[in-house]
């Protein structure tokens, strides 16, 4: 069932949003929150999701405080109360 | 312009001489405009290598987190090169996450430490100043580009 959660946004999607820091969407997994983020705010999409649907490696999803690439990635299911958190991935060589 | 208190910047290389023979890596925050490194988090690199990092997933949240709750936010990365200069890879570049950052690279390659700053944007990299805070006077140990 699709509930609201919290998305807390890194600051360099702010300005996709209209500089807010937390936005609020629908969805009953990860899957479906970063599909409802894209749709309500198109300039991340290419920042989010791939053109296949998967999620775009330089960005780290997590629900609460786990990363979501060690729970079931997209498919993780989220509930009422839970907090996600966007940040860019910080790799390097 | 990047600010380092000297006590992190002892800190900062001290972390990333003792993630050798991997590169190390870790996390600045300050407050955004002035370009004063106010925090420093020393993180695992989850790619465990002596060529590429990646800052651990739940160590960035934690210190994305702390920054908040102390009215700072990440303003910036720094990383070791083990067998390189100070200079940024083309990894790093085409990496980096924010054109805003401070990307601090720490060379290890040679007997003394060497310790630069750029900023990264658009694929251009630009040298800063760096400039550490309450560094003795010496113009053997001056570290400001």
């Amino acid at each position: 069932m699709a509930v609201a959660v919290d998305v807390r946004l890194p600051t360099v999607l702010r300005p996709e949003a209209g500089g807010q820091s937390t936005v609020t969407v629908k969805g009953s997994t990860i899957g479906d929150v970063l599909r409802e983020l894209v749709s309500e705010f198109p300039g991340m999409s290419g920042q989010l999701l791939n053109e296949d649907g998967s999620l775009h490696r330089f960005v780290n999803v997590y629900v609460n405080d786990d990363d979501v690439r060690y729970l079931e990635s997209l498919d993780t299911p989220v509930k009422e109360g839970d907090e996600v958190s966007l940040l860019p991935a910080v790799a390097g060589g | 312009m990047l600010r380092l208190p000297r006590d992190l910047h002892l800190q900062m290389v001290a972390h990333c001489i003792s993630g050798l023979p991997d590169e190390a890596c870790g996390l600045l925050a300050g407050d955004a405009s002035g370009g004063t490194v106010a925090r420093l988090y020393p993180t695992r690199n989850a790619a465990a290598s002596a060529r590429v990092y990646s800052v651990d997933s739940r160590d960035l949240l934690h210190a994305d987190r702390d920054a908040e709750r102390n009215n700072a936010q990440l303003i910036g990365v720094f990383h070791s090169h083990t067998h390189t200069d100070a200079y940024p890879s083309p990894t790093d570049v085409e990496q980096a996450p924010d054109p805003d950052w401070h990307y601090v690279v720490v060379s290890l390659r040679d007997t003394h430490p060497v310790v630069r700053s750029y900023r990264i944007a658009g694929g251009r990299i630009e040298e800063e100043s760096l400039v550490v805070l309450g560094q003795p006077a010496r113009a053997d140990v001056a570290v400001t580009v």
